[in-house]
């Protein structure tokens, strides 16, 4: 039996073994659980968002989901549907007037259980993680670089400590060689407490460099810039969950090549032609005096539109080959429109030469937000494929 | 049970005695309201887990703190029966539930439709389905948790897609053909499987192996747990639970508007002559009666669909008025609501409570139509066949194993709604293991076949 009412009704004492029958609350959970393993392989839609990027000191995104439907075989919705209602109405009486042709929503059938929705808040950085599980570093040699502290390890005792670091054992031994030379006294006394002691351990790292390199001539649009923006911000999010150390280091060209900050990179504007080659020579020149092979993981992703003066073709080929020659990986991302994204320009071919000569290198064109997550994981399974 | 309740409650059921109701003894008990509204949602106390039933639970609770429901109590049938009471209602509220209760209890014995699913499923669900939910349980731990949840999400879609006509416990389907017997119980098939019989060349004995299925089956829950290629023993044994629940479920789905409607009345009747309760008392439950039985929300005038407790209440009254209790109680251990409204919904009782059909556009549009009494109970009962699912068979296994399924869309009188039929194949492939397809109509009310295969 139930009844319509105004008031709920508040539950005096809501207890005792009842509570074991928690199973509304607990398949509610396992419904939010499906509903967060859905939304994970939506993820790279979700990145697609772009303000991911600019949400930075939040770090969130709000994804709206909704219920799950568990399916049934149900009707096709009727165009009419006709029903039993009870009260003051007489044939012709319009009870409740329409809607326009639109009509409601779609989900209105069913006890209108497909029609609610919530809000799930996701971490970006929940996020990344996500995504890169399901990939493999390129290349990952595990040079060991700087010394790092460690977390503190145990080493030693001392007769001062913290109460929860006293080490009983040696405390008692302390004590029975006490009372060894001293017949009488108390079991234990002050001097017979030994504490452990920490230290700090400093422990090799592994650690790597990235090379981002921007072409910011005149024929970059602000599209371009933002697809490379975003491609280069999930790959390092990705580097950043692999090593503990990892540097960046920004390169922009455009007949001439400049080392810019995180924050001036993006913002960079250029006149002018281009040449490649100028910012390869940056790179290979600051491997050479601040990253040595020996200690780095050195990769360099490269974006462009795919123009470079054709005259500037050996040189940045020697270029890139100086640099493939002490890289990890080597990456290529083509900003270009989706009506021609096809690699044949003059930087793609420099790529594909590489890649056929069996070097770690790989080239993919963007021409959407939507593509960057597929960029990457085409750089990320490629390589994890070509290493053992 | 408080002792005032305690001592109401076995002075009404001596009334109820004297009164002619004949029920299994009941156990009574009190519980927390979130208990009660689990048990509402799940449809027993104790049930198997999954996700789906989270769903409702999240709308019976928005429902619940915006106030739009209160349960009062929920009754098993069984021997004993059980009825849960919440706990914080008023004595004077109980008193008028445990009334109702009776009436309950008196129908679930009596009324052939839970007589016979009592006989079937034993009268012991409320143990049973807690047994079910063990035997799950243990399957999770054994398979892993996605696993059982793909057998779940299957076997609890065709939920409404068993066939009551046939008993709970069934023999597989005859090897062969020129067997001549089939699986039939009732008169009708015996006669048709004779006439098959007599159709037969005379002197032809050579068996010929029968198809599977021999005739379209509508258990599809019996039909997956016999017959997938694959099935693990586990994996049927959960489709044979959900099935025991849903044989259990029908009569109470069958019987809504009847056997609340005799609660009802049995409520209002034997409070009225139980002279052993204070005015007060009395007064308060007959308020709490009159909140369950109106038909409209408080302030309204017009409601878009009938209160089923409101509706019986009525009907049972004018019922044995007219023909007298023993009469009554004749029609209720024979009935189900689609006999009971067609033969006791009078225009006479249609017009004394004001009962009209109407229809309702896509775009929400509501008119009120001109409708005769055969329109206004076809329209009450349009929603109860078939445990108000699509009839939907399985016709034919193919060679490779593929499941043929058809959707009797002549008498739905429409086709099924594309994409979520084609989400309930994928269930089922996934514990059939081959490749299902099903015969439909699409919107344009054109043939259409839905696959779901590998991949």
């Amino acid at each position: 039996m139930s009844s319509d009412t105004e008031t709920g009704g508040v539950d005096r004492q809501d207890s005792g073994w009842y509570d074991l029958f928690s199973r509304g609350a607990r398949d509610w959970l396992r419904h939010n659980e499906k509903v967060r393993n859905a939304v994970r392989k939506s993820l790279p839609d979700i990145v697609a968002g772009a303000d991911v990027l600019s949400n930075d000191g939040n770090r969130t995104v709000q994804v709206p989901v909704r219920f799950l439907e568990h399916y049934r075989f149900r009707l096709l919705d009727p165009g009419t549907r006709g029903g039993v209602g009870q009260g003051s109405a007489k044939p012709g009486d319009v009870l409740s007037q329409g809607r326009g042709p639109q009509g409601r929503d779609k989900g209105s059938g069913g006890r209108g259980e497909g029609g609610l929705e919530f809000v799930l808040e996701l971490k970006v950085d929940d996020i990344i993680d996500w995504l890169w599980e399901e990939l493999k570093l390129p290349d990952l040699r595990a040079k060991s670089g700087s010394l790092e502290d460690d977390d503190y390890t145990r080493e030693g005792w001392d007769r001062r400590g913290a109460r929860s670091r006293l080490d009983k054992r040696r405390s008692l031994k302390e004590s029975i060689k006490r009372r060894t030379v001293q017949s009488q006294g108390p079991i234990f006394i002050n001097d017979d407490l030994r504490y452990r002691q920490l230290i700090k351990r400093q422990r090799p790292t592994t650690q790597a460099v990235v090379f981002f390199a921007l072409d910011v001539s005149s024929s970059m649009t602000e599209r371009d810039r933002k697809l490379a923006k975003s491609f280069f911000f999930w790959v390092i999010q990705g580097l950043r969950r692999q090593y503990t150390r990892i540097e960046s280091v920004f390169v922009a060209h455009t007949i001439n090549a400049w080392e810019f900050n995180e924050d001036e990179f993006f913002q960079v504007r250029g006149q002018g032609g281009t040449v490649a080659s100028t910012a390869f020579e940056t790179v290979a020149s600051i491997i050479s005096d601040r990253y040595s092979p020996a200690r780095y993981n050195i990769y360099m992703f490269y974006s462009s539109d795919g123009d470079n003066f054709r005259e500037d073709r050996e040189p940045a080929l020697e270029g890139l080959r100086r640099i493939v020659a002490v890289a990890n990986y080597m990456g290529y991302v083509e900003t270009s429109p989706p009506s021609r994204a096809g690699l044949d320009t003059e930087i793609g071919e420099l790529f594909q030469q590489l890649s056929e000569d069996g070097l770690p290198v790989g080239a993919y064109a963007l021409s959407e937000e939507e593509d960057v997550w597929e960029a990457i994981r085409s750089f990320f399974r490629q390589q994890a494929r070509v290493t053992p | 049970m408080p002792d005032k309740l305690r001592s109401y409650a076995d002075q009404l059921e001596t009334l109820a005695r004297q009164a002619g109701l004949d029920y299994f003894p009941v156990d009574f008990e009190l519980v927390p309201s979130s208990f009660m509204m689990e048990v509402a949602v799940y449809g027993l106390p104790v049930r198997m887990p999954h996700w789906s039933f989270g769903v409702r639970y999240i709308y019976q609770l928005i429902q619940h703190r915006m106030g739009h429901s209160r349960l009062f109590e929920v009754v098993f049938p069984g021997n004993p029966g059980r009825a849960y009471l919440a706990h914080n209602n008023s004595v004077e509220e109980n008193t008028l539930v445990t009334a109702h209760v009776l009436g309950h209890a008196d129908f679930g014995k009596n009324n052939m439709l839970f007589r016979r699913s009592q006989e079937q499923v034993g009268y012991h669900i409320v143990e049973q389905a807690a047994a079910h939910a063990r035997q799950i349980a243990t399957a999770v731990e054994e398979h892993g948790e996605a696993r059982v949840e793909a057998v779940l999400d299957a076997a609890l879609a065709l939920e409404q897609h068993i066939d009551v006509q046939r008993p709970l416990r069934r023999p597989r389907y005859p090897y062969y053909l020129a067997d001549g017997k089939k699986p039939s119980s009732d008169e009708f098939h015996t006669r048709f499987d004779s006439l098959d019989e007599e159709a037969l060349p005379e002197g032809h004995t050579e068996k010929r192996p029968a198809p599977v299925p021999p005739q379209p089956e509508y258990d599809l829950l019996w039909f997956i747990a016999h017959y997938a290629p694959d099935l693990e023993d586990w994996e049927r044994d959960i489709f044979l639970a959900v099935r025991e629940e849903s044989f259990y479920f029908y009569p109470v789905f069958a019987c809504q508007i009847m056997n609340e409607g005799w609660a009802s009345y049995w409520h209002a009747r034997l409070l009225s002559e139980a002279d052993f309760l204070p005015q007060q008392v009395y007064l308060d439950a007959i308020k709490t009666h009159s909140d369950v039985v109106r038909p409209y929300a408080s302030g309204q005038q017009v409601a878009l669909s009938v209160n089923p407790y409101h509706l019986g209440f009525s009907m049972w009254g004018k019922i044995v008025e007219a023909h007298g209790l023993t009469e009554a109680r004749k029609i209720m251990t024979e009935d189900d609501d689609f006999s009971f409204v067609r033969n006791y919904l009078t225009e006479d009782l249609a017009e004394e409570l004001s009962l009209f059909g109407y229809t309702a556009k896509k775009n929400g549009e509501v008119k009120v139509n001109k409708a005769d009494i055969d329109d206004l109970r076809e329209s009450l009962l349009g929603g109860k066949f078939n445990f108000g699912a699509p009839t939907v068979c399985a016709t034919r296994v193919q060679t490779d194993g593929t499941l043929e399924l058809q959707h009797e869309h002549v008498t739905d009188g429409r086709g099924l709604h594309a994409q979520r039929a084609i989400k309930v194949l994928e269930y089922i492939r996934r514990v059939w293991r081959r490749p299902v397809m099903l015969h439909t109509l699409d919107e344009r009310g054109e043939a259409v076949m839905l696959t779901a295969s590998a991949g």
